[in-house]
């Protein structure tokens, strides 16, 4: 495979029922490529926690995922109100999510903590009042 | 546990899924906190809820799960099910609350799913 495969999404923030829907359909085109399935179940639970963190923190964003021979890059973005402090925010437990989350099933504190675990990089690029972008990779 | 049991044990109906009516289950997790099943789950197994959003259907499928059952009658969406089937994830709705479902389960020997420590 010389070229770097790619897919972009625009992750919808006005629709709860929709959030999660890229991360499936990435794991869906790894599982069609044949992708270890250990592989495939790392990149999904990473980019899901950061898809559903886009759209109940920062009102939705952007989701790109690149593949190469070495590794899988998934860069999420968005502009919602950014993370004042990210090493807070990355402990296991710590939520600034409401009960209305919480009825949802999400908001436990976990999403970070859960990314970290499943990645082999990960980058938290945050200004307040401007956005974040996250940038994980895992290696072939 | 072939899944055709668990719908048998549970009195359950099973929404869609029918063809992997006979795929083994060995472990079950019970959670209306889908950031509790993405943390704390390993291996493939049972899912028993009772919150009802197509992120129930999509955390399975994040975590290879099999089979959901909503339990206390919680029925899914037409999309959640559409959604399921698309996932080949099996989904069952049983009149039993979760406490009960879980207690059933667990005496006919599916165990708690192991959590991920090498991860
Ligand atoms: N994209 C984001 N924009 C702004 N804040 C964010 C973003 N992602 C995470 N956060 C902040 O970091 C906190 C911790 O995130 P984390 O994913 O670990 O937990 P959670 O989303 O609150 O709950 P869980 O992931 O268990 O459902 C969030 O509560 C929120 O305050
Ligand atoms: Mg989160």
């Amino acid at each position: 495979m010389p070229d770097t495969l790619k897919f972009h999404f625009d992750i919808d923030g006005s629709d709860f029922s929709s959030a999660g829907a890229a991360s499936v359909m990435v794991k869906k085109k790894l599982r069609q490529l044949a992708y270890d399935p250990e592989i495939i179940r790392k990149v999904s639970i990473a980019m899901y926690e950061g898809e559903i963190n886009m759209v109940i923190h920062a009102n939705g964003g952007t989701a790109d995922v690149e593949v190469s021979d070495e590794e899988i890059v998934i860069i999420l973005s968005d502009k919602g109100p950014g993370i004042p402090n990210v090493e807070l925010a990355m402990q296991a437990g710590y939520s600034t999510a409401h009960d209305n989350i919480r009825n949802l099933g999400f908001g436990a504190g976990m999403g970070f903590p859960n990314m970290k675990k499943y990645t082999d990089y990960l980058n938290v690029d945050t200004v307040v009042g401007e956005g974040t972008t996250i940038t994980m990779k895992v290696k072939l | 546990m072939k899944i055709s049991e668990i719908r048998d044990l549970l009195g359950a109906s099973v929404l869609t899924g029918e063809g992997i009516l006979d795929h083994e289950v060995t472990s079950a997790c019970c959670s209306d906190m889908m950031s509790d099943v993405l943390a704390y789950v390993k291996d493939q197994g049972v899912l028993i809820t009772g919150l009802v959003n197509p992120q129930v259907i999509r955390t399975a499928n994040m975590m290879d799960m099999v089979c959901i059952v909503f339990a206390r009658s919680k029925t899914p969406t037409e999309e959640m099910i559409e959604l399921a089937k698309e996932c080949g994830i099996a989904v069952m709705c049983t009149e039993k609350r979760a406490f009960e479902t879980c207690g059933i389960l667990y005496t006919a020997g599916i165990s708690k799913c192991n959590e991920d420590k090498n991860a």
